[in-house]
């Protein structure tokens, strides 16, 4: 079609009108066709990453089994003043629910949440609904017949506190403190204190693989970026096998190497370094989880460094020495602040990853190797306490993006590099 | 919100098990334990139930995990389980719950060849309304022969006894059982062992007596690890289940001895999970493998004892070397003299704190 021009040279206001269109059709066309490439990214993200991570969120605080299971007693609860025995249209509610919730087989659900507050209100539930054919009116009289406890002030307090929909009971277990019937939250006596030394031992034993991994990977690095491509390949290869091996299998090789009877100590024993009754324990232990670790995460800091050592043109050392510079200065002033942002890669890959690990210290670990993130798959699999694995896993998370966060702001986003 | 949560753990957690709900109608999905007690479930049950009636067994190991699951996926709404093997303790959550089927025991159940009833067969007081026991398995100490030159231990106070049996001890990495043979060593008769165990005095003093070994424990936590760590000579005594103990005594020849001092005994056995997909054929398995001929056959592959009394009679040798399996069940008159029942009970109730202890007192 034509355009037509008028005598100053502009487009008419129709023509103007009708290419506006025109392009922002194409635009929007190019728009659709760009969403609908990302979008099964999208999707994917969201079912697999934030989907979940939103569940761990609502989890820690989510306290649904009392109110939905225990309907009746937890609204007649509402208006108790907590200062004596409730009366007997508490102790009604109460029957009610356990005689209803017996029935459909749900009064184990809130029994099971009561016990995580305090141990034995399992068995007082299940236990009472069980004699459901007692239960009789007065309520009050005939349930603490039954079991004792139901004549206990703080069983009640302990009910009526659960009742609520929301709770924050799983994040001050996660703080290792108790919180009292009266809601008096108190650091828990010292033997039973956990999360908070396993957060701390989790960041600094995270901190010492990853500055093992520099130590070590740098020189490897280094070597690769200078060596001429054939050997270098080479090489490369014998960093990536490891890489390409089964993590379990990598870390069964650990065991067979580092055990008491393993092959190390048979070695040391063999060239009388060390005498057979004094074998060496270099494994179920803490030792074990960073030797592993630092081993099975050596290529998350080599892979980084090297990519960056290769795109540094060797000329600017060649200029440093020409100019006077000894070797260890043209090294140290010249080569590694160019390598500066294959390190904080490294290091930050490596850290984040060794501060979630759980296959690797659960195996060599041993107590004194265990990180925070046995802890969450214990209370996922074993305890079944999945508030208090969520409240565990915001505090990892909180945690992490803490930890990047001030990274960032010290070594800066730039200076961040992948190659 | 509530809505949110199921859908969001059905993405969650049921889609790991959901791998298994691709499968042909004339299958169904059996969970167990996996290893030595799989195979011996196969050989007994499953294998003659499968020519019998054409339906295909899966195994799948994940009872170690299997009240996980059973809460995972009834919460999603996609049961996938047909069949879970579950100790009695763990059964009895599930059915307070609403998590497994109840059964008719009577109607769901064969009775004894002479006509005695499942609940009279049975032992006493383990049929809890979902749960059908098949065996009495133990958790009990044994030790490497070669670890001990001259006097070998004999009772549960030697092995807190590191100065007259030294060398490492393997044990299993959670409160159950090792709380009460600290108590035992300490003197505590075995009848007393969970009064003593329900006061604050009584975790008190067990966790004393554990604190006198506990830098020599290694710890493990599938029962495959404690057989390896004693055959590897890492530890000179470690606890674990009898029959894999017997499975490396007898198919590996490992100089293993039992010590049946003190061995604490528990049920284990089926639920079917409420909602299970193949419903019908779930419950014909479980008839079929419960029944009084099967749970006989069972002591042939393992050294676990059956848990119907018409069975016990039955039990004969081991199906590949032919010994006499009476000695080696746990419940052999000679074997049962000390033993600790785990009283499913007190644990349902003191797990969650005793567990949190535990694993403080790991840490420390």
């Amino acid at each position: 079609m034509a355009i037509t021009v008028d005598s100053t040279g502009d487009l008419s206001p129709e023509e103007q009108k009708r290419l506006k269109g025109d392009l922002s059709r194409s635009l929007r066309q190019k728009k659709i066709r760009a969403i609908l490439l990302v979008a099964p990214l999208v999707a994917f993200i969201l079912v697999t990453f934030i989907f979940p991570i939103g569940n761990m969120l609502v989890r820690s605080v989510d306290n649904p089994q009392v109110h939905t299971y225990m309907p009746n007693v937890t609204e007649a609860l509402k208006s108790w003043d907590g200062q004596e025995l409730p009366d007997e249209t508490i102790y009604a509610a109460l029957a009610k629910d356990l005689i209803e919730g017996r029935k459909a087989k749900t009064i184990g659900k809130a029994a099971t949440r009561l016990n995580y507050e305090k141990s034995g209100m399992r068995s007082l539930i299940t236990g009472t609904a069980r004699k459901h054919k007692k239960i009789v009116a007065p309520y009050k009289e005939s349930l603490i017949g039954i079991k004792k406890k139901w004549g206990d002030i703080d069983t009640w307090k302990i009910i009526k506190k659960t009742g609520s929909p929301v709770t924050g009971s799983f994040f001050i277990n996660a703080f290792d403190m108790v919180e009292s019937p009266d809601g008096e939250i108190s650091f828990a006596p010292e033997k039973q204190q956990i999360y908070l030394k396993l957060f701390w031992r989790t960041v600094w034993m995270s901190l010492l693989i990853t500055f093992m991994t520099v130590l070590l990977g740098y020189p490897v690095s280094f070597l690769l970026a200078s060596l001429p491509m054939k050997t270098a390949n080479i090489l490369m290869i014998l960093v990536l096998l490891p890489f390409w091996t089964s993590l379990l299998v990598r870390t069964s090789s650990w065991i067979a190497l580092l055990q008491t009877e393993g092959i190390l100590n048979d070695l040391l024993v063999w060239l009388g370094v060390i005498s057979n009754e004094a074998r060496v324990q270099m494994i179920y232990n803490a030792i074990g989880t960073v030797v592993a670790m630092t081993h099975i995460l050596l290529p998350f800091m080599i892979l980084p460094l090297y990519s960056v050592m290769k795109t540094v043109p060797p000329s600017y050392v060649r200029a440093a020495r020409s100019l006077g510079a000894t070797n260890w200065t043209a090294f140290w002033r010249v080569y590694v602040p160019q390598t500066v942002p294959g390190v904080s890669a490294g290091a930050i890959l490596v850290f984040i990853l060794s501060i979630g690990y759980y296959i690797t210290p659960a195996l060599v670990g041993g107590e004194s190797g265990r990180f925070i993130g046995n802890m969450i798959a214990y209370h996922m699999q074993k305890s079944l306490n999945w508030g208090l694995a969520a409240a565990l896993g915001v505090m990892l998370l909180v945690m992490v993006l803490a930890i990047f966060a001030l990274y960032s702001r010290v070594v800066g986003d730039n200076k961040v590099k992948l190659g | 919100m509530k809505k949110t949560l199921k859908l969001s753990t059905a993405l969650v957690l049921g889609s790991v098990v959901a791998a298994t709900a691709v499968q042909a109608a004339d299958s169904i999905t059996v969970v167990s334990w996996g290893g030595a007690y799989t195979a011996s479930q196969r050989g007994a049950y499953s294998d003659p139930f499968t020519a019998e009636t054409g339906i295909t067994i899966l195994d799948s190991d994940q009872a170690g995990n299997g009240l996980a699951g059973l809460r995972a996926q009834s919460e999603a709404g996609n049961v996938t389980w047909d069949v879970l093997d579950i100790l009695e303790g763990d059964s009895m959550l599930a059915c307070d719950e609403g998590l497994a089927v109840e059964l008719d025991y009577n109607k769901d159940l064969n009775a004894a060849p002479d006509g005695t009833s499942p609940l009279d067969d049975f032992i006493p007081g383990s049929l809890n309304g979902c749960f059908v026991p098949t065996i009495v398995y133990s958790t009990v100490i044994a030790y490497n022969q070669t670890a001990f030159a001259g006097d070998k231990p004999s009772t549960i106070a030697d092995v807190f006894d590191l100065k007259k049996y030294p060398g490492k001890r393997a044990l299993e990495k959670k409160p159950d059982a090792n709380l009460e043979w600290a108590l035992i060593a300490d003197g505590v008769p075995v009848g007393e062992v969970y009064n003593v165990l329900d006061t604050p005095e009584g975790v008190d003093r067990a966790f004393a007596k554990l604190d006198t070994i506990k830098d020599q424990v290694v710890w493990w936590e599938a029962g495959s690890q404690a057989v390896q760590l004693l055959a590897d000579g890492e530890v000179s005594i470690a606890s674990g289940y009898n029959g894999r103990i017997f499975d490396a005594q007898v198919n590996e020849k490992q100089p293993f001895t039992i010590i049946w001092d003190g061995q604490v005994f528990e049920l284990d056995g089926y639920v079917i999970p409420k909602g299970a997909p193949n419903m019908k054929a779930a419950m014909d398995y479980l008839r079929y493998a419960t029944d009084t001929q099967r749970n006989a056959d069972q002591a042939k592959y393992i050294s676990y004892g059956p848990a119907r009394s018409s069975a016990a009679p039955l039990v004969s040798t081991h199906i590949t070397t032919g010994i006499d399996m009476g000695p080696h069940m746990p419940t052999h008159p000679d074997n049962f003299k000390t033993p600790v029942k785990k009283d499913p009970g007190f644990w349902a109730d003191n797990k969650d704190d005793l567990s949190e202890r535990f694993n403080a007192w790991l840490a420390q």
